[in-house]
């Protein structure tokens, strides 16, 4: 393993302030070791630095793991799984693609993602925001959950694959479709699959067919679109204007107890 | 037929005697409405399911409960457990519900096992004026040494847990139990300086103060579990799955998701708390790597970090996978252990025997160089300090304990922890019911079982000449079959009654 340089940090920069270049190679020509990057980042936030910003990232996991302060962290180049996991705080501006996991049962904070982000993008996500530019895989917002004032809220321009939103216990998914052409659906198959709490929203075409089990498409209140249209001016905050037009479809779950009556208790 | 519902007999029945002063107290403790008081005496309505509550407060001694008859014409095929199985069923359209593990009455293999003890050739040790230590650790001990150019060596040290006996308590959630159980179990963990399993339902901010003696557990519904839950306690645990239930997920009803469970889970009250039946984030060991290498990133490396998973067919290369993906510790549960909640087809009919899947890991493990990588726990029906010894002489350096520790706290058994209204205020939410359980008296009584287990163990340990537990681990020569089938004692790689050393 390649020695940890103190190089990597630019410290001509303010103390609050800090640049992690992770362009290095390890002896075999391979991209730096994420333990060495997240070091790096670990050591950065408990010196107390509110701006990270990362540059030359290729493919390195579990960047900004379990941070739990509030700080800035922009990450240049194409972060590997799990970004953001388990994190309480931050906030991550990936210019570039994320992979699998990304905001991996996060608590807080937002994840801006100027690409694409894949599948089981907010797996099990209780708080905080992601948006994603681009497209994400499937099981995207899988588990999802709310708590009193902890609600997370998942953003995507482009479209979502199958089994959006499974399991969803509680938040927001927001799928606007840009681009997508008009006869296809923005979402896959087994939407909302064992939803039991939560909110869909998806513009574009969804068939019944398309619906998990558990989920019922419902017609969008004056409250959703309100909260729809904050949601979108914050993506365009982000990514600049939104250029897609078209009606909202709401999928919501048919109870909070989806699977009453299927036990039977009688002592045998 | 008035109704399409018909009759389930009850299978037991209080019986009150002519010692009853009618004081009521039993009405009062039935939390299953059983009881009842008219025309001047107690009787006894239907739905006992056998908690013995009753029996434990009457003042007079005055009730007993008894089994009642099987009195459908008898048939060895057709038993009467299968046909008011079918009944119900009939009755219901439902898939059926228990708790605790499975109550058939498979052959226990412990029970076909017999332990050595030295004889003129080496010498037993007394373990009352010897030492004979139990010490144990969780995850590595020793980490690194390295020398520097000046000669000196820094030391890194491993992140393993030491504890005084080679015990965990198990994991049950709250949610799963009550408060005042879970506390009762965290107080006695502390005392006996072991860990106890959080379960998957995160930890109550009441219960910071147990961190250091706490293993978490990461289950497939993330409840709770958020950075400082990781970074404070001793351990963490990702559980793929649990004997009772393996390849199921968790379900608590939503009328047990009170205003603490829903706080601690952290989702909506009332709503049911689902856990999926995998990870999504896992659906291969390389996969499992990663999550393994998530926790350990979110936790800097200094707690161990394992992977429990219930005891099935092809045990041991799950095992050896899971530890080649960074596993600290492996826990493995047997299909006898217990739970609060599953589905009576997966409790009853799958999975394997505990003492087979803890042999064969063992045994798979050192033939691959992995074994000295990784701690091995091992759970699901340790009825008493024999199963303990046994299992670590199979191969297990640590144990888990968790139903023997709740009978010790007052749960009879009676396999009805799913209905919620569990009379000893364990497996319940209903305040009046956890007011029951007295977390100081648990914790003194398990406690004290465990302590005297401990000193068992000492007993048995000096009877065969060994002075620390960690030789006895993976001991299987000091293990002989009794059993009917030596088939699986081969599997096991233990040898026959009779057969001598070498």
């Amino acid at each position: 393993m390649m020695s940890m340089s103190s190089n990597m940090i630019n410290s001509a920069l303010a103390a609050s302030e800090t640049v992690i270049d992770a362009t290095g190679k390890d002896q075999y020509g391979r991209p730096i070791d994420y333990k060495i990057v997240n070091n790096e980042i670990r050591r950065a936030v408990s010196e107390g630095v509110k701006n990270i910003t990362l540059t030359g990232v290729m493919g390195q996991r579990y960047i900004a793991t379990a941070v739990d302060k509030k700080i800035n962290i922009s990450i240049n180049g194409t972060p590997g799984n799990n970004l953001g996991a388990f994190m309480d705080g931050p906030f991550i501006e990936v210019f570039g693609n994320a992979q699998d996991m990304t905001g991996n049962t996060m608590s807080s904070g937002e994840i801006i993602v100027h690409g694409n982000a894949w599948d089981v993008t907010g797996l099990s996500m209780r708080g905080g925001k992601i948006f994603v530019k681009g497209n994400t895989g499937t099981r995207v917002g899988i588990h999802m959950k709310e708590f009193g004032q902890m609600s997370p809220h998942i953003v995507i321009g482009g479209r979502a694959g199958d089994y959006l939103g499974e399991y969803m216990a509680g938040g927001v998914i927001l799928v606007l479709g840009e681009n997508i052409p008009k006869q296809i659906s923005p979402v896959g198959l087994s939407i909302g699959s064992g939803i039991h709490g939560g909110r869909i929203f998806i513009r574009g075409k969804v068939n019944a067919n398309q619906l998990g089990v558990g989920a019922k498409l419902e017609t969008v209140n004056d409250d959703d679109l309100k909260l729809i249209n904050e949601l979108i001016k914050e993506y365009e905050s982000w990514f600049g204007s939104s250029s897609s037009e078209g009606d909202f479809v709401k999928v919501v779950p048919f109870s909070s107890r989806p699977f009453r009556g299927h036990f039977d208790s009688t002592p045998i | 037929m008035n109704s399409d519902m018909w009759k389930v007999p009850d299978r037991f029945r209080p019986v009150i005697s002519s010692l009853c002063i009618t004081c009521k107290k039993c009405i009062k403790e039935c939390s299953y409405d059983v009881l009842e008081f008219n025309n001047g005496a107690i009787h006894a309505k239907h739905g006992c399911v056998a908690c013995q509550r009753c029996v434990e407060m009457c003042p007079q001694d005055a009730i007993e409960i008894q089994r009642v008859p099987e009195t459908m014409a008898p048939h060895g095929t057709y038993t009467e457990r299968h046909r008011r199985a079918i009944l119900s069923q009939a009755n219901s359209g439902g898939v059926l519900l228990s708790s605790c593990g499975t109550d058939i009455p498979y052959n226990s293999i412990f029970d076909d096992l017999l332990l050595d003890a030295a004889q003129v050739t080496n010498p037993a040790i007394d373990p009352l004026r010897e030492t004979v230590e139990t010490k144990t650790y969780l995850g590595s001990r020793n980490g690194s040494l390295r020398l520097s150019s000046e000669g000196s060596f820094a030391v890194k040290p491993g992140c393993g847990i030491m504890m005084d006996m080679p015990v965990m308590l198990g994991h049950v959630s709250l949610g799963a139990v009550s408060y005042n159980t879970q506390k009762a179990l965290f107080m006695a963990a502390r005392r006996l300086n072991i860990l106890a399993g959080t379960g998957e339902g995160g930890l109550h901010r009441d219960f910071r103060e147990f961190a250091p003696h706490l293993n978490s557990e990461v289950a497939s519904g993330r409840f709770g579990v958020n950075p400082d839950f990781l970074k404070d306690v001793a351990s963490i645990e990702i559980k793929i799955g649990q004997g009772a239930k393996p390849g199921h997920g968790g379900h608590l009803p939503g009328e047990k998701v009170s205003d603490l469970i829903s706080e601690t889970r952290m989702i909506p009250l009332g709503t049911d708390a689902l856990s999926p039946y995998p990870h999504h984030d896992i659906y291969s060991i390389e996969d499992l790597e990663q999550l393994i290498a998530t926790l350990k990133e979110a936790v800097n490396y200094e707690h161990p970090v394992g992977v429990k998973i219930a005891a099935v067919h092809n045990i041991a290369a799950i095992a050896s996978g899971a530890v080649r993906a960074g596993a600290d510790f492996i826990t493995l549960d047997g299909f006898r252990g217990g739970t609060g909640s599953t589905p009576r087809i997966i409790r009853d009919h799958a999975g394997i025997p505990i003492e087979a899947a803890v042999a064969v890991v063992d045994k798979r493990l050192t033939e691959e160089g992995l074994r000295n990588r990784v701690t091995l726990c091992a759970g699901g029906s340790i009825r008493s300090s024999a199963d303990m010894i046994k299992m670590i002489a199979l191969g297990a350096d640590v144990v888990g304990v968790c139903t023997a520790a709740l009978i010790a706290m007052g749960c009879r058994l009676c396999q009805s922890c799913h209905l919620g209204k569990c009379s000893w205020g364990i497996a319940t939410q209903k305040p009046d019911l956890v007011s029951r359980m007295d977390p100081e008296l648990g914790a003194t009584r398990v406690v004290r079982l465990l302590s005297a287990w401990n000193e068992e163990l000492k007993e048995i340990l000096g009877a065969m000449g060994i002075d620390s537990v960690e030789s006895l681990v993976g001991n299987r020569d000091r293990l002989r079959y009794i059993g009917p089938n030596p088939r699986i004692a081969d599997i096991m790689g233990i040898k026959h009654a009779g057969e001598g050393w070498g």
